[in-house]
């Protein structure tokens, strides 16, 4: 206890000199000025690359929601792609069956991601699964999910659903012209709205209790933290923020199917930016988002019209992968804390 | 386990005679458990289906291909064991020497299990690499850095199959593939030749963990990592031999499998899943185990696909799965090996 009350005022004697804003005032000031800096981005930038701008607030936003649970929450998740389907095949059948709007249908996409969520949460705490034995549960109720839906003929088996296209273009159905910058705006409202919501929950009471059980559990619990019920309320924030993204991306590119609903792959596209911004860190999320969602262009152009060197995997498909994959490793290996980790290890320094 | 933190080397066996009964009695238990309910689950595919012959037939397939379930898990409930890494890249392992052993057959006109004889040490050589390049030391040392790490690594492998092969679909043929009616079903000659390998190698492996030098000081470490190095144990070098013994046991698995189907960079995920539930059902770190989980996962994929039909033959495995994770997740015979 000693080294602590020691270690404690030669510690903060830099932070002493108080900033003047709280630092959620802080994040959400630098927050409103990227999100105002975005808004004439797609105006500026030729189509294709608006594109690229609107697969990065898709991954943001999964990247969001990923880094709540297993960032703040440290629970790490490997089945995200559960949560980002429920809420894709929720506002898809609410509005090709019933007609009703996306709006609506993310909502209740949210609602369903959020309890899937909790009761799929309650039955691994309760059962007491941690590290590896979560992750791997968390991975098989998201490949249940999918067989279910693959084999369940209420969301149209392996087919999925098409979103019926309309005449002119709606904010109510979010449906606008395949180009139109209205895309990009509602996507940065829902990403920032998420980043937002990230802020305040790791400022709040609750996010404090949050990473409190995180460093430790035990401790926390006899301080008097009610472990459960937070755990339960990370985790379904995270699965409502996720879903969001599945609802979006299913408007966006007007298709889901279970695979690009519920494949595995969706649950590493939440994972891998986040590792490469940092773990647990607020502005992680974005900063992986924007490599991840650039890389992804940059090597698809590289390999429609490759240099010399590279002229033999002209049509092959598998180099942005490897690429992110190499990046991820090297990142793990080099830099734990990722990139914004890092950084901010050595500005407090 | 703990007359293992002494550090003898030979430790008479010193439980109580009565704890070690009861053990039994424990496993036997379970063990007859677990085969009432495979004799309710028969019966009930029976009434399904309504033939026998159906049912039979799942029942020959499903055990000839949980053998080879079982080999790939054996490699990976060991690296679990010993070195407690949840071995993400396990699949692409066996992918890559699937993928070797299709292009020496496509090249040379090999007969396909004697490229096991290239398979098995190449992966052997590229286990080791992994291990001493990119999971041991400091940064490969926590849980979440592990999974990332093996998970960059599956990626990484999958897609550089994809980039250098293709997404096209290859199949390697056995030459002189027969089939043989047993008891009414039909048995392919491959299938059982990847049987009987899978056993023989699990047989190989549970002999070199039980009876040699090698296989002592592994269990050692695994049991007791600095007890181990206390009595002399190199363990950093025992850690990459383990790890390259289970990515070997992937590459001969893959070589055995390699006939019985079509070749895709991404058929490893597939195989990965399964394994990992086997490695639970068996109980991490058990060989043994691995091999009858191997054998029960294999039945309960053939029965899904009669109680549900269709595509849907992992969902079984899956319900399997959460269930062992909830209720027993040491395993339904959890013991070190």
């Amino acid at each position: 206890m000693s080294t602590i009350t020691i270690a404690a005022p030669t510690g903060s004697s830099e932070a002493v000199k108080a900033p003047p804003l709280r630092p959620q005032n802080k994040q959400l000031a630098i927050l409103a000025i990227l999100v105002l800096v975005a808004i004439p981005l797609p105006l500026i930038l030729p189509a294709a690359q608006g594109a690229v701008a609107v697969r990065i607030l898709i991954f943001l936003l999964m990247a969001v929601g990923w880094n709540i649970m297993s960032g703040f929450g440290g629970m790490f998740s490997f089945g995200h792609a559960a949560y980002f389907g429920l809420g894709a095949y929720t506002s898809a059948y609410l509005l090709v069956k019933h007609n009703v709007s996306p709006w609506i249908g993310m909502l209740a996409g949210m609602a369903v991601a959020a309890a899937v969520a909790v009761v799929i949460g309650y039955f691994s705490f309760r059962y007491k699964l941690q590290g590896a034995y979560f992750a791997l549960a968390t991975f098989a109720f998201a490949e249940m999910l999918r067989l279910i839906v693959t084999s369940s003929t209420f969301a149209n088996k392996s087919v999925g659903f098409s979103v019926p296209l309309i005449q002119d273009s709606s904010l109510w159905l979010i449906q606008f012209p395949a180009d139109s910058p209205a895309y990009f705006w509602v996507a940065l409202v829902l990403a920032g709205a998420a980043v937002a919501i990230s802020i305040v929950f790791l400022h709040s009471r609750a996010g404090r209790y949050v990473t409190a059980i995180r460093d430790d559990e035990l401790a926390a619990a006899s301080l008097g933290a009610p472990v459960l019920r937070h755990k339960l309320m990370t985790v379904a924030l995270s699965a409502a923020i996720t879903a969001v993204a599945g609802a979006f991306y299913t408007q966006y590119y007007l298709f889901v199917n279970p695979d690009l609903g519920f494949g595995s792959a969706i649950s590493i596209q939440a994972i891998v930016p986040v590792v490469i911004g940092g773990i647990g860190t607020v502005w992680g999320p974005v900063v992986g988002a924007i490599i991840i969602g650039s890389l992804t262009d940059v090597t698809a152009t590289l390999l429609r019209t490759p240099p010399e060197f590279l002229g033999f995997l002209q049509g092959r498909s598998g180099l942005d992968v490897v690429l992110y994959a190499v990046l991820v490793i090297l990142i793990v290996r080099l830099l734990p804390k990722g990139i914004v980790g890092t950084l901010a290890a050595r500005w407090r320094r | 386990m703990t007359e293992l933190d002494t550090g003898a080397p030979v430790v008479p066996e010193t439980a109580p005679p009565d704890r070690k009964a009861r053990a039994d009695k424990g496993f036997l238990s379970r063990a007859g458990i677990v085969a009432a309910v495979l004799v309710v689950a028969v019966v009930l595919a029976l009434v399904q289906s309504g033939s026998g012959l159906v049912v039979w037939q799942s029942v020959v397939t499903g055990i000839l291909t949980g053998g080879l379930y079982g080999l790939i898990a054996m490699g990976l409930t060991l690296i679990f064991g010993v070195l407690d890494i949840v071995n993400f890249a396990h699949g692409a392992f066996l992918a890559v020497a699937m993928f070797l052993s299709f292009g020496m057959v496509q090249a040379t006109g090999l007969h396909p299990y004697l490229t096991l004889v290239v398979a098995v040490p190449a992966l052997f050589l590229l286990g080791a690499a992994v291990h001493r390049g990119l999971l041991s030391g400091a940064g490969g040392r926590s849980l979440e850095n592990q999974l990332l790490i093996t998970l960059g690594l599956s990626l990484l492998l999958e897609n550089g199959l994809l980039m250098f092969f293709g997404a096209e679909p290859k199949t390697i043929a056995l030459p002189g593939d027969f089939q043989f009616p047993l008891l009414g079903a039909v048995v392919a000659g491959s299938r059982l030749y990847a049987f009987l390998g899978a056993i023989v190698l699990g047989g190989l492996l549970y002999w070199l963990l039980r009876r040699t030098r090698l296989g002592t000081a592994i269990r050692a470490v695994a049991a007791n990592a600095p007890g181990a190095s206390l009595v002399g144990i190199n363990v950093r070098r025992m850690h990459t031999l383990t790890f390259a013994i289970g990515t070997a046991c992937a590459g001969a698995a893959a070589v055995l499998a390699g006939p019985l189907v079509t070749v895709t960079p991404t058929l490893g995920e597939q195989f990965n899943i399964t394994a990992f539930v086997v490695v639970v059902l068996g109980g991490m770190g058990n060989v043994v185990g691995a091999l009858v989980g191997g054998l029960l996962i294999g039945l309960v994929e053939q029965l899904t696909t009669i109680y549900l039909g269709g595509q849907s033959s992992l969902l079984g495995v899956f319900v399997v799965f959460v269930l062992v994770l909830f209720l027993r997740p040491q395993g339904l015979f959890g013991r070190r090996a």
